[in-house]
C-alpha cells in the first residue's frame, strides 16, 4: 500500500451551546417517472421476474405442483427433481454460484442486482408505477401531500392503499405458495380455513411487501440492506459505475438552447435537476459516487432526454468506471480493462463450481442407503457354528416411482442376508428402515472385525445401485 | 411457585430488570442530541461538537428516526413481555405461560392429530392388526424406535434382554400379556442364595440346574442338588424347573438362557441373584405407559405378537 490518504481539515463551526440531532426525521422522496434504454431494462427485469415468481406455483408435473418445497414431509420438488434434506448440499451450490455471479456482476458494472433485479428494487417499482397512476407524477404527488385533507385526498389515497394491499396479499399467497400446495391454499383462503403457519406467512410477507415497497422504499437499502454495504467492496477504479461527467458539465448553469455553452464560459450541464429529481434514493450523482447509489441509471436515462432537447452529446452521466473518467477515456478503453484478475478469477470459479453442480445433478443417484450397525448385541451364535450381526438399514427411495430393491452383502466367505424378503419394495419418495440381519460361518475368517459391504440394487434398473461400507465381527 | 431459594433473588430480579429497562430509555433519550455542539452554519461540514487534538471532528450522520422509534418499540415489547408471561422475578405472567404447560399442550396437539390413525386399529384384535401390512409397518417403526436399543433391530434380544422371536416367554406371550408387559414394565427378580447354599451348595444347584436341559454336568453334584433345589427354588421355578409366568421365572428346562447357559453364568445367577440393586443397574423393563399411550402400544404388541406367530400373523 502506498498510497497516502490525505487528511484534510474540515472547517469546524466553534463549539457552542447549542444542540444537534443525532437522528433525523425521514425526507420523503418523489421520484419522477422516467423513460429511457435502462427503464426499459429495469421494466422488462420486472416483469421477467415476476412471471416467475407469480407463475411458477401454478405450473404441474408429474400430477403434482411443480415447484413445491414441502416442509412438513422435508421433500422439495423443482420440476423433475425431488431434494430431501440430504441434499443439501444443492443448496449450498447453489448458494455459492449466486454469491460468485453477484461479485461478478458488481465488479464488472457495480451495484445492477440492485439497480434491476433486487426485490426491493422490483416491487418498488411496481408500486410506483401503481403510485404514478393513481395519484399522478412527482409534482402531483408532492401537491397532494401538502394539501389539506380532502375528501379527494381520502378517496385518491384510499385507492391507492387498496391496490397496494391486493397486490401484496396476492404476492404472500404465492409466497406461501411454494410451500403448501396453491391450489388447494387457495380453497382454504377462500373458505377462511387457513392453517395458523399458513394465514401468520401470508399476512406477513404481505406486509414486509406493503411496508417495504410503499413505505420504506431506499430507508431498505440506505440503513437495513448489508449487501448493499457490502458490494462496495467488491468495486474497484475499473468498475463501471454510474457517473458524471465533471469536465464536460462543470461548471453548470442554466442557459438558452441558442447559447453555446463554450463561449459562454460553461459546462454541459444546465443544472435543470432532472437527475436528482428520478432518483429513487434522493441523491445528486453530480457529487461523486455515493454509498445510496443503488445503480438503477434512472438519472442516465433523465440527463439523455434532457441532453437531447438541448441537441448536446447524450453520456453526461454515464456508466463510467473511474479510470475511464479520470483519463477522460471511452468505451474501447472500459473494454480492455473488463478482463483483470478478479473477473477472470470470478468467471472461473464460476465456472468451476457451475461445471460440478450441473455434473453432480446429471449423476444424481436416487437411491440412498444408511447402514447403521446394532449396538445392543454385537454378534450371535444363530445356530452351532453360525454367527449373526443385526443391522438396520435406511433406504430412501428418492424417485418418484415405486421400486423394488435387492440387498446383498459382501466381505466374508459365506455372508449371507436373512431376516429380509426380498425384494424390498418402496413406495414413490420413500424410506423404509429395515431390520436386517447377516450371518457368516464361525470359521469364516478369524475372530475379530471384518470389513464388509452391503449393496443395494434396483431390481429394474443396475445403475440405480449403493453400496455401503460397514463392519462384521466374528466373536472369540 | 418460585423456582428461587429465598425472597431475595426475586427482589434482585425485579430491581435488575428495572433498572435496566429506564437505563435505556434514558439512554436513548440522552444520546438522541449531542449537546454542546454549534448549530449547523451554511458552509460548515454538520458535526457533532466533540473536537480532539484540536481540530479531530466528528461528523454528524443522523440516523432517521424510525430508527430510534424502533429501539423504543424494544422497550415497549419488554414490558408488555413481562406483563404477560414469567421473567419480572416470582410474576408468573397474565397468560400463565409455563415451558411444563406448553410441552403438554403440543402433546396432547400431537395426540389428537395421530389418534385418529390408532383409532381404527384400536378397535380391532391384536391377533387381527398383526395380520395387517400396514399396521405391521407402523408397529416396525415403533420397534425400531422405542424398543430395539435393548432387544435388537431384529428382535433377537441380547445378553439380558429377552429374544422376541420365538416361542419362549418370561410372562406369557398372550397379546394381552404382551400389552401388559409394555404398559407397566416389568422387574425379574432372583434372589441371591450364595450366602444360604454355602460354596457347594450353590456348585451342586447349579449341576442340577445343568441337568435339567440336558447340559452337560456332574451327576453326583446334580444328586445333591435336587434337594436343594426343591428347597430353594422350586417356589419360583415350580418343582420340574419349569417356570412361572406369574413371577417371571425363566422356564430352566429349554435351550433358551437369558444370561448365558454357561456353569459360571448360571453360578452367579445362584449366588448373587439378578436385578436385586439398583445402583448396579437393573435390567428392567420400562413401563411404556406415559411415553406411548394406549394406541401405540396396541400396535407394538401386535408386531410383537407377530414376530412369534409369523403364520397366524399372515406371514
Amino acid at each position: 500500500m502506498n498510497k497516502v490518504i490525505r487528511i484534510e481539515p474540515v472547517p469546524v463551526a466553534a463549539a457552542g451551546q447549542g444542540e444537534v440531532e443525532l437522528y433525523e426525521i425521514r425526507r420523503k422522496i418523489y421520484p419522477r417517472a422516467v423513460h429511457g434504454v435502462f427503464a426499459r431494462w429495469r421494466v422488462a427485469l420486472v416483469i421477467f421476474t415476476q412471471v416467475i415468481f407469480y407463475g411458477l406455483p401454478w405450473l404441474s408435473w408429474n400430477g403434482r405442483q411443480a415447484v413445491l418445497f414441502d416442509l412438513g414431509t422435508r421433500k422439495f420438488y423443482i420440476f423433475g427433481l425431488v431434494f430431501w434434506p440430504q441434499d443439501v448440499i444443492y443448496l449450498t451450490l447453489l448458494l455459492i454460484l449466486s454469491a460468485l455471479a453477484l461479485f461478478l456482476f458488481t465488479a464488472v458494472a457495480g451495484r445492477l442486482w440492485c439497480g434491476y433485479a433486487c426485490p426491493q428494487t422490483v416491487y418498488t417499482e411496481i408500486f410506483l408505477w401503481i403510485e404514478r397512476k393513481i395519484e399522478g407524477d412527482r409534482l402531483a404527488r408532492i401537491r397532494m401531500d401538502a394539501a389539506p385533507m380532502s375528501l379527494e385526498k381520502v378517496v385518491v389515497k384510499g385507492l391507492k392503499h387498496t391496490v397496494w394491499l391486493t397486490i401484496a396479499v396476492w404476492t404472500g399467497y404465492t409466497f406461501v405458495g411454494y410451500f403448501t400446495p396453491i391450489q388447494d391454499l387457495g380453497v382454504r383462503a377462500i373458505t377462511w380455513n387457513l392453517g395458523g403457519w399458513e394465514a401468520f406467512w401470508l399476512l406477513f410477507y404481505a406486509f414486509a411487501t406493503y411496508g417495504n415497497a410503499g413505505w420504506m422504499r431506499e430507508q431498505v437499502c440506505k440503513y437495513m440492506c448489508p449487501y448493499a454495504r457490502f458490494q462496495s467492496v467488491m468495486f474497484d477504479k475499473d468498475t463501471l459505475v454510474i457517473a458524471y461527467d465533471t469536465k464536460r458539465g462543470e461548471p453548470r448553469g442554466s442557459r438558452s438552447r441558442k447559447v453555446v455553452p463554450r463561449e459562454a464560459g460553461l459546462g454541459d450541464c444546465i443544472d435543470c435537476q432532472i437527475c436528482v429529481q428520478v432518483c429513487p434514493t434522493g441523491i445528486d450523482i453530480r457529487k461523486g459516487l455515493q454509498y445510496e447509489c443503488i445503480g438503477c441509471a434512472a438519472c442516465i436515462d433523465g440527463c439523455d432526454q434532457v441532453m437531447d432537447k438541448m441537441g448536446y452529446p447524450r453520456g453526461l452521466i454515464r456508466y463510467a468506471s473511474q479510470n475511464a473518467m479520470a483519463a477522460g477515456a471511452g468505451l474501447a478503453f472500459e473494454w480492455r480493462h473488463l478482463l483483470r484478475f478478479r473477473t477472470v478469477l470470478y468467471t472461473t470459479l464460476l465456472a468451476v463450481v457451475a461445471t460440478g453442480a450441473i455434473v453432480g445433478l446429471a449423476l444424481k443417484n436416487p437411491l440412498k442407503v444408511d447402514v447403521i450397525r446394532d449396538r445392543g448385541a454385537l454378534a450371535r451364535e444363530a445356530a452351532p457354528g453360525v454367527i449373526e450381526n443385526s443391522y438396520r438399514l435406511h433406504v430412501m427411495n428418492t424417485d418418484e416411482r415405486a421400486r423394488s430393491f435387492r440387498i446383498d452383502a459382501t466381505g466374508l466367505p459365506g455372508l449371507e442376508v436373512v431376516g429380509v424378503e426380498q425384494p424390498v419394495a418402496l413406495e414413490a419418495a420413500g424410506a423404509r428402515l429395515l431390520p436386517l440381519r447377516l450371518r457368516a460361518p464361525a470359521d469364516s475368517a478369524a475372530p475379530g472385525p471384518h470389513a464388509i459391504e452391503i449393496a443395494v440394487r434396483a431390481a429394474d434398473d443396475p445403475k440405480v445401485a449403493r453400496r455401503e461400507k460397514s463392519t462384521f465381527i466374528l466373536p472369540r | 411457585m418460585s423456582d428461587f431459594t429465598s425472597g431475595f433473588w426475586n427482589i434482585y430480579v425485579i430491581v435488575l430488570t428495572v433498572v435496566s429497562l429506564v437505563g435505556c430509555a434514558w439512554l436513548l433519550v440522552a444520546m438522541s442530541k449531542a449537546r454542546g455542539a454549534a448549530p449547523p452554519v451554511k458552509g460548515t461540514k454538520d458535526t457533532t461538537g466533540h473536537v480532539w487534538d484540536g481540530d479531530l471532528a466528528e461528523y454528524n450522520n443522523p440516523l432517521p428516526k424510525w430508527w430510534l422509534n424502533l429501539f423504543w418499540i424494544t422497550i415497549v415489547f419488554a414490558v408488555v413481555y413481562l406483563v404477560l408471561y414469567p421473567g419480572f422475578g416470582n410474576f408468573p405472567g397474565v397468560l400463565g405461560w409455563s415451558s411444563s404447560g406448553a410441552y403438554v399442550a403440543e402433546r396432547k396437539g400431537v395426540d389428537t392429530t395421530v389418534e385418529p390413525l390408532f383409532a381404527k386399529y384400536r378397535a380391532m384384535d391384536i391377533k387381527q392388526v398383526a395380520a395387517d401390512p400396514e399396521a405391521r409397518a407402523m408397529g416396525e417403526r415403533l420397534f425400531l424406535n422405542y424398543c430395539a436399543q435393548c432387544h435388537g433391530s431384529s428382535a433377537l434380544g441380547a445378553r439380558g434382554f429377552p429374544n422376541l422371536t420365538d416361542k419362549d416367554w418370561l410372562y406369557g406371550g398372550e397379546p394381552e400379556t404382551i400389552v401388559t408387559t409394555v404398559t407397566n414394565g416389568r422387574l425379574g427378580v432372583m434372589p441371591a442364595l450364595g450366602a444360604g447354599l454355602g460354596p457347594d451348595g450353590v456348585k451342586n444347584v447349579v449341576a442340577y440346574v445343568r441337568s435339567l436341559s440336558n447340559l452337560p454336568h456332574d451327576k453326583l453334584s446334580a444328586q445333591l442338588g435336587k434337594p436343594l433345589f426343591a428347597q430353594n427354588c422350586a417356589a419360583c421355578h415350580g418343582a420340574e424347573g419349569k417356570g412361572n409366568p406369574a413371577v417371571g421365572a425363566p422356564n430352566l428346562t429349554d435351550e433358551v438362557w437369558l444370561y448365558g447357559s454357561s456353569e459360571a453364568a448360571i453360578t452367579e445367577g445362584v449366588m448373587r441373584g439378578r436385578n436385586l440393586n439398583a445402583s448396579e443397574g437393573t435390567l428392567a423393563m420400562p413401563a411404556f405407559k406415559d411415553i406411548l399411550g394406549e394406541g401405540k402400544i396396541h400396535l407394538l404388541a401386535a408386531y410383537v405378537w407377530g414376530l412369534s406367530n409369523r403364520s397366524a400373523a399372515g406371514k
